[in-house]
C-alpha cells in the first residue's frame, strides 16, 4: 500500500510523517510521531481515550483519517502544559487525586479543557453531560467531575479583573 | 485504498462512479468504525468535506440548505435555523458524543440509514429533501426515499448526497425530538420520535408530521398520527388517538436495544411528549 | 513495630501528597502496555474462532507464511506438552494446559474469538491481511451458554475429561458440572420451617466485563541466546513470567518481565493471553513482536465475571433474629473453569451470625469465554441475593434495614468461615456510621426510593518483597513487585516516608521489574497497601536500625544510646553534648562506616482482615419508561487507616460505580449462534458521567491491629454493596421486588406493567 505524506501542526509546531491512507489521526500520532499520550480505549468512538482538539474542536482522533489532518491544528495532552508549567486541570487533577490508572486521564483533560475553553463556569449537569464522551472505569466520575468544576473556579478568579 | 479530496461535486461524482467499492467520506463517524470492525472494505474513499455546497448552512427559497458534510456542532451556531428547526438541531446533537458530534453530520446520519439513527425522524418530521448529485446529474427527494433497509440507500452507482432542504416555515410553527435510551448519553436510540406542527392564533394545529426511528427497518412518517394532531389543541383525547396511531404502525424487533414490547409502549409514551413540546414551541414562536 | 502505633501524630500517612507518578500520567507521558516500541519490532495478530464450540479439523497458514511482510505464524502446537496441572500464580492456581489453550486453541475451540492461530508482520495491516489468508476447517458443534442449560442430560458437553467433583460418587459420564461445593452447619431445614418470616428468592446476573479502558498489551523480545524480555502491562510482573514460561516451557531464569504502566485491571489482568504468543513469535522470527487487543478482542476472548443464578431462603423470628439460611447457587464459569461459586459460597452469609444454614455452589462451563476475577470475584453475586432477602425480612418485619443488620452483624470474636473467629472487624461500626450519615434521613421526591445493602470481603495477604535504599543525599527509594493500578506506589513512599521521617518529596517508589526484587505476589485480593505495604514498613523499619548503628559508629557510642525520631539520629546519654544527625548527614559518610545503607524484606502475612461497606442508595424511577435515574449514593467504608485518603475514597467509589453499572445496564447478550452481540462500549453499556451523581464516601477507621499502620484491604469490598442497594432503592421505589440484574428500562417497565 503506497504511503501518504501528511503534513499538520501538532502543538504549534510542524509534525509531518508518512502514513497508508486508512490509518487513524491516533494511529499516526501514536507510531509515526511517537506521541502516546493519546490512548486507544476503543477505537470506534465510544470511550474517547483518544480525544484530541483539531482545529479547535474537540474530536475523536481515533475517527479521523490521518490524511484529513493535512494542513491542520492538532493539540494532544502533550501540549497541554506550557514551558514546563502545568495547566490548572492538570495541577487539580493531580491536588484532587482525579485519576486512579490514569489511562483515561489524557483524553478527559483535553475534553475538559476544551469545555472550559467555550464555557468557564458550567454547573455540574453541563460537566457531565459534556464528558460523557470520555469514559473512566476506576474513579466513578466523582473526583474528576470536582477537580473539573474547582479549575473552572480558579481560572474564573485568575481572569477576573483586579 | 485509496484517498481523495475533491474539490468540486463534478470530480466527486467521477471518483465514486469509477469503482464499485468507492465511499463518500464526511464526518467518518459510521465510515471509520466499519472499516476499523471489517465491515466495509473500501478500495476507495472520496472526501467531499472540500465540496462548497457540502459544507455550512444557507438561506434558500424560504427555507435552508445545509450542507450534508456540516457537523452536527455547527448546527447549534446557526442562529435561524436554531429558531426555525429547535427538533432537527437538538437531534442532530444527540447523537453520540461532544466528540463525535464535532465531526459526524446529518447528511452521513441519513446516509448510514441505520434505522435507529436520531436526526432521520426529525427530517422526515420536517419533510425535508435530499439533493443527490451523480452521474445523471442533480435530483432532489424527500429525504426518507433515500431509505432502502438497514444500512441501504436508494442511492445508485456514483451518486451521494450534496445537500438536505427544509422547506420555509410557517408561522407559529415548532418541531421537537426525544428518544428513549437505556442510559443518558452514549447509546444508539431504542425509539425515536420526531413531530413538527403548525398551529393557529388560537393554538389549534393546522398541520402536523410525526415521524418514528428504531421501529421499523427504517425511519417511518406516521399519517395518521399526524392527522390526530391536526385541529386539536393537544388534549387527552388527541394524545391518545396519536399514541394509538404510532404503536399501530410499528413494526419492531428484538435486539440488543431494546425488545417489541418495550419499543411498541415507548412510542406511545414519547410521541405525546414530543407533540407537547413541538406545540410549546409553535405558540412561542408566533 | 507496635513503637509505631504508639505515635501520637503520624507525619505523612493520613494526608494527600500528589501522587509521585502523578505529572507523567496527566501530561501523557507515562508509558503503558500498548506505549512501548522497540527498533525492528514485528506488529503480532491473531486469528480467532467464529464458532462458539467447534473441532479444528486443519489449520492452513502457508498462505499467510507467504504474505511478504509475515516473519512468523504461531499455533497452539509452538507451545509444548505440558503436565504441570496447576501452577501457583495469579490470585489462586492457573491450570497451564487451559491457560495455554486460552492463548492458543488446541483441538477444539469452546467460545467464540477463542485464539486460533497468530502471525508477526512488519506491519499492522500485513499481519490483519495474513490473517484473512489462513485456512481453518473446523466440525462445528452445537454450543450452549446458559448455566441451567448447560447444566442438562441433553447439554452439549465441552470437556469430555470433566467429571463433576464435590458429588457423593464420582460420575462416569463427563458433564458441563465442574463442581458442587457445599458448606453446611446446623439445621437450616428446620430452623426455616419454624421460622416466622422468611425472605427468598430467585435471583440471578449475568456475565460483566470488568472494563478496564485499557485493552491488553504487551511487548516481547527474544534474544540469540534463548533470553526473552517482556514490556507488559499487567496486575503482576511475576505472575506473568511463571505463566509465560509453563506455557512456553522457558526457564523461569531466562525470562525477565518488566510491568508498564496499567491502564486498569480489577482482576481481568491477572493471567495472560497474549505474551506467550508473543513470545513464540519473537523467538520464530527473531525479533521482538509487539501485540495489541482491540476492544472487540478484549470481549470476545478475555475472561468476564460469571453470572450466576442464585436461590436464597433466609429465615427469621419476628423480633428480627436471622435463624436460619438455605442458599444454591449455579455460576456460569465460561469454557474453562474460572472464577466460580467458591468465593460466592464462603461470602454469602459472611456478614451474619446465622446459626444453621446449607449454600451449595455449582461451577458449569459453557460456551463463553473462561471466567476471571472481577474485583471481589464472585462475592458480588451470592451477597446480592442476600441482601435483597434480608431486605425483604425488614420490609415483612416493618424494621428498619440498618437496624435488621445490626441485630445480626457480625462483631470480633464471632466465627468466620473458616471457623477462626473474626478479629477487629468493624461490620457494627460502619453499620452505625451508615445510619448516622445524613444521607440516611435526607427526604425523598416523588417516584424515589431508598435502597440499602451491606457487603463484605475476606482481603489477603499473600507473599511481598519491598526494599528500601538511602541515596547519597539523604533520599530514599522504595521498590517493591507491585504494579500501581489505584495510586499505591503513593502509599508506598507515604509508609516508608512515616518510617523514616523523611517529607514525601525525599522518597521515590518505583515498580521493580522480576530481575530487579523479590518474588511479590501480583497486585489484587486488596493485599497490596495492606502486604506490600507491611513489607516496605518492615524495610524501613530495618534502614532505620542500620541508620542508628551508623551515628553510633560516626559518634563512637554505644548502638543502645541511640534513637530515631524525625528523621534524625539522637543521642540518649545525657552526658553526651551531640548535636542530632539526619540521614543526610549519615549517608554522606556511609563509604566511612561500612558502606550503602538498603533493606529488603519479604512477607506472606496471614491475618489480613476482613472490611464491610454499608451503601445508601437513593433512586428515582420513571413510572412511564422504567428508567432508574440515581440521585443520590453514599459508600461508608471500613477501611482499617487510609494511608492516602483521596485513593481510598477512590476505590470506594470506583467500586461502587462498577456495581451501579453491573446493577442497572451492563450484560453479556450472546446471539442465536453463541457469538456475543456486544463486543463494545456502545452496546455494553458502562456508566457514563452523566449518569450518574456524586458518590459521596465516608471512611471509619479502625485501625487493624497486627498492621504498622493499621492497613486493612480496601479495593474489593466497595463493588459487593451495589447491586443490592441499587435494586433495594428501585424496589422501595416502585413497591416491586426485582430479582434479574441488570435492571434495564424494559425490564423495569415490564415490571411495573404487569409482565412476567
Amino acid at each position: 500500500m503506497k504511503k501518504q505524506y501528511v503534513s499538520t501542526i501538532v502543538n504549534g509546531d510542524p509534525a509531518d510523517f508518512l502514513c497508508e491512507p486508512q490509518t487513524s489521526l491516533l494511529n499516526a500520532l501514536r507510531d509515526e510521531l511517537g506521541m502516546t499520550g493519546s490512548k486507544e480505549g476503543c477505537g470506534s468512538g465510544d470511550c474517547g481515550a483518544c480525544s484530541v482538539i483539531l482545529d479547535g474542536k474537540l474530536v475523536c482522533s481515533c475517527l479521523v483519517l490521518a490524511t484529513e489532518a493535512e494542513g491542520k491544528r492538532v493539540e494532544t495532552i502533550e501540549g497541554m502544559a506550557q514551558e514546563g508549567r502545568l495547566h490548572p486541570l492538570q495541577e487539580k487533577f493531580l491536588d484532587v487525586g482525579a485519576l486512579q490508572c490514569g489511562f483515561c486521564t489524557p483524553g478527559v483533560l483535553i475534553a475538559a479543557k476544551a469545555l472550559l475553553d467555550r464555557n468557564p463556569d458550567p454547573s455540574e449537569e453541563e460537566t457531565r453531560y459534556w464528558l460523557a464522551g470520555n469514559l473512566c472505569r476506576c474513579t466513578g466520575y466523582d473526583k474528576i467531575i470536582r477537580a473539573v468544576l474547582e479549575a473552572a473556579a480558579e481560572l474564573r478568579q485568575e481572569r477576573a479583573p483586579a | 485504498m485509496s484517498y481523495h479530496a475533491p474539490a468540486d461535486v463534478t470530480e466527486a461524482v467521477t471518483l465514486l462512479a469509477s469503482q464499485d467499492n468507492a465511499r463518500p467520506l464526511a464526518g467518518g463517524t459510521d465510515l471509520l468504525v466499519q472499516m476499523r470492525s471489517g465491515r466495509v472494505r473500501p478500495e476507495m474513499i472520496v472526501d467531499i468535506k472540500r465540496i462548497d455546497r457540502a459544507m455550512g448552512v444557507r438561506a434558500r427559497d424560504g427555507g435552508f440548505a445545509i450542507g450534508a458534510a456540516t457537523p452536527c456542532t455547527e448546527l447549534l451556531n446557526e442562529t435561524a435555523l436554531c429558531k426555525a428547526w429547535p427538533g432537527v438541531v437538538e437531534a442532530a446533537n444527540l447523537i453520540g458524543s461532544v466528540q463525535v458530534r464535532n465531526r459526524a453530520t446529518i447528511g452521513g446520519n441519513l446516509c448510514n440509514a441505520s434505522p435507529a439513527a436520531d436526526s432521520v425522524p426529525a427530517l422526515i418530521a420536517a419533510n425535508a429533501s435530499a439533493v443527490v448529485v451523480g452521474p445523471a446529474g442533480e435530483r432532489e427527494v424527500p429525504v426518507q426515499d433515500l431509505l432502502a433497509g438497514p444500512g441501504r440507500t436508494t442511492l445508485g452507482k456514483g451518486e451521494f448526497l450534496l445537500e438536505i432542504l427544509l422547506p420555509p416555515r410557517p408561522p407559529r410553527s415548532g418541531d421537537a425530538y426525544l428518544r428513549s435510551i437505556p442510559r443518558t448519553e452514549m447509546d444508539i436510540a431504542v425509539v425515536g420520535v420526531g413531530v413538527s406542527l403548525t398551529c393557529d392564533e388560537s393554538g389549534a394545529c393546522t398541520d402536523a408530521r410525526v415521524a418514528l426511528g428504531a421501529v421499523a427497518p427504517t425511519a417511518l412518517l406516521v399519517p395518521e398520527a399526524g392527522a390526530a394532531l391536526v385541529g386539536s389543541r393537544l388534549e387527552d383525547a388527541a394524545l391518545e388517538k396519536l399514541a394509538e396511531a404510532v404503536k399501530a404502525a410499528c413494526r419492531p424487533i428484538d435486539d440488543k436495544r431494546g425488545t417489541i414490547d418495550y419499543r411498541i409502549a415507548m412510542t406511545a409514551v414519547f410521541a405525546p411528549r414530543v407533540a407537547r413540546i413541538a406545540h410549546q414551541r409553535a405558540q412561542e414562536a408566533a | 513495630m507496635t513503637k509505631l502505633l504508639d505515635k501520637q501524630e503520624l507525619k505523612v500517612v493520613g494526608t494527600r501528597p500528589v501522587r509521585p507518578d502523578g505529572a507523567d500520567k496527566v501530561t501523557g507521558k507515562a508509558v503503558y502496555g500498548a506505549d512501548y516500541n522497540l527498533p525492528g519490532m514485528l506488529r503480532g495478530a491473531i486469528l480467532r474462532s467464529p464458532h462458539a464450540h467447534a473441532r479444528i479439523l486443519s489449520i492452513d497458514t502457508r498462505k499467510a507464511e507467504a504474505l511478504p511482510g509475515v516473519k512468523a505464524v504461531a499455533t497452539n502446537a509452538d507451545f509444548p506438552k505440558v503436565d504441570m496441572g496447576e501452577i501457583d500464580a495469579g490470585e489462586a492456581g492457573i491450570n497451564v494446559d487451559r491457560a495455554g489453550q486460552m492463548c492458543l486453541a488446541r483441538e477444539k475451540v469452546f467460545y467464540e474469538g477463542q485464539p486460533v492461530a497468530a502471525v508477526a508482520a512488519t506491519s499492522a495491516s500485513i499481519a490483519a491481511e495474513a490473517v484473512r489468508l489462513i485456512e481453518v476447517e473446523y466440525e462445528v458443534l452445537p454450543h450452549v451458554i446458559g448455566v441451567e442449560e448447560a447444566m442438562r442430560e441433553d447439554a452439549p458437553v465441552l470437556h469430555d475429561d470433566m467429571f463433576t467433583e464435590g458429588l457423593p460418587e464420582t460420575p462416569t459420564k463427563p458433564s458441563n458440572v465442574v463442581l458442587r461445593f457445599e458448606s453446611a452447619k446446623g439445621d437450616p431445614d428446620a430452623a426455616l420451617a419454624a421460622a416466622d418470616v422468611v425472605g427468598s428468592g430467585r435471583y440471578s446476573t449475568q456475565p460483566v466485563h470488568q472494563g478496564y479502558i485499557e485493552p491488553q498489551a504487551c511487548i516481547v523480545s527474544v534474544g540469540g541466546d534463548g533470553q526473552a524480555q517482556i514490556w507488559c502491562s499487567s496486575q503482576g510482573q511475576f505472575m506473568v513470567r511463571s505463566v509465560t514460561a509453563a506455557i512456553t516451557g522457558m526457564n523461569l531464569a531466562d525470562l525477565r518481565v518488566v510491568p508498564l504502566e496499567i491502564g486498569g485491571g480489577f482482576g481481568g489482568k491477572t493471567t495472560v493471553y497474549l505474551e506467550p504468543v508473543a513470545l513464540v513469535l519473537s523467538k520464530k522470527s527473531g525479533r521482538p513482536v509487539k501485540m495489541v487487543l482491540s476492544r472487540e478482542e478484549v470481549f470476545r476472548s478475555t475472561g468476564p465475571g460469571p453470572g450466576a443464578i442464585v436461590d436464597v431462603q433466609i429465615g427469621a423470628t419476628k423480633d428480627g433474629i436471622l435463624t436460619g439460611a438455605i442458599l444454591e447457587m449455579k455460576y456460569q464459569v465460561g469454557a474453562f473453569p474460572g472464577a466460580g461459586c467458591q468465593a460466592g459460597v464462603m461470602h454469602a452469609l459472611g456478614c451474619y451470625r446465622i446459626a444453621n444454614s446449607r449454600i451449595v455452589g455449582w461451577d458449569v462451563v459453557s460456551n463463553m469465554p473462561s471466567t476471571h476475577a472481577y474485583r471481589a470475584p464472585s462475592a458480588p453475586q451470592s451477597e446480592f441475593a442476600v441482601e435483597c432477602a434480608i431486605d425483604d425480612i425488614a420490609r415483612q418485619l416493618g424494621m428498619d434495614p440498618i437496624e435488621l443488620r445490626e441485630k445480626n452483624g457480625v462483631k470480633p470474636g464471632d466465627p468466620s468461615f473458616s471457623g477462626a473467629p473474626y478479629g477487629d472487624i468493624a461490620f457494627m461500626e460502619t453499620l452505625a456510621a451508615a445510619k448516622e450519615h445524613p444521607h440516611y434521613a435526607a427526604p425523598l421526591g416523588p417516584n424515589q426510593g431508598r435502597g440499602i445493602a451491606a457487603g463484605w470481603w475476606v482481603n489477603h495477604g499473600g507473599e511481598s518483597t519491598a526494599m528500601v535504599s538511602i541515596n547519597e543525599d539523604g533520599s530514599a527509594v522504595v521498590a517493591t513487585g507491585n504494579p500501581d493500578i489505584g495510586g499505591s506506589r503513593a502509599s508506598m513512599a507515604m509508609m516508608a516516608a512515616e518510617v523514616l521521617g523523611l517529607p514525601i518529596e525525599k522518597v521515590r517508589p518505583i515498580v521493580a521489574d522480576t530481575s530487579s526484587i523479590g518474588f511479590s505476589m501480583l497486585t489484587g485480593g486488596s493485599r497490596t497497601t495492606f502486604a506490600t505495604g507491611r513489607a516496605v514498613s518492615e524495610a524501613a523499619a530495618d534502614v532505620v536500625e542500620q541508620l542508628k548503628g551508623r551515628a553510633a559508629m560516626i559518634w563512637g557510642v554505644e548502638s543502645d544510646k541511640v534513637e530515631w525520631s524525625d528523621g534524625q539520629a539522637r543521642c540518649t546519654d545525657p552526658q553526651q553534648d551531640l548535636p542530632p544527625l539526619s540521614i543526610k548527614d549519615i549517608a554522606s559518610k556511609t563509604s566511612k562506616t561500612g558502606g550503602p545503607i538498603a533493606a529488603e524484606k519479604s512477607v506472606n502475612p496471614g491475618d489480613a482482615m476482613q472490611t464491610f461497606g454499608v451503601h445508601i442508595c437513593d433512586s428515582e424511577v420513571d413510572p412511564e419508561t422504567g428508567h432508574v435515574r440515581i440521585v443520590r449514593y453514599t459508600a461508608v467504608q471500613d477501611v482499617g487507616r487510609a494511608i492516602h485518603p483521596s485513593y481510598v475514597e477512590g476505590q470506594a467509589q470506583g467500586g461502587a460505580v462498577q456495581g451501579i453499572g453491573w446493577a442497572l445496564n451492563e450484560a453479556y447478550m450472546f446471539d442465536a449462534n453463541g457469538r456475543l452481540d456486544n463486543p463494545g462500549f456502545l452496546d455494553y453499556r458502562m456508566p457514563v458521567a452523566s449518569d450518574l451523581p456524586m458518590i459521596d464516601t465516608l471512611l471509619v477507621e479502625k485501625p487493624h491491629p497486627g498492621h504498622p499502620f493499621g492497613v486493612k484491604g480496601v479495593g474489593e469490598v466497595p463493588i459487593v454493596p451495589p447491586l443490592a442497594a441499587v435494586a433495594n432503592s428501585v424496589s422501595a421505589a416502585t413497591g416491586k421486588r426485582f430479582y434479574d440484574l441488570p435492571l434495564s428500562p424494559a425490564r423495569v417497565h415490564a415490571a411495573l406493567n404487569g409482565a412476567a
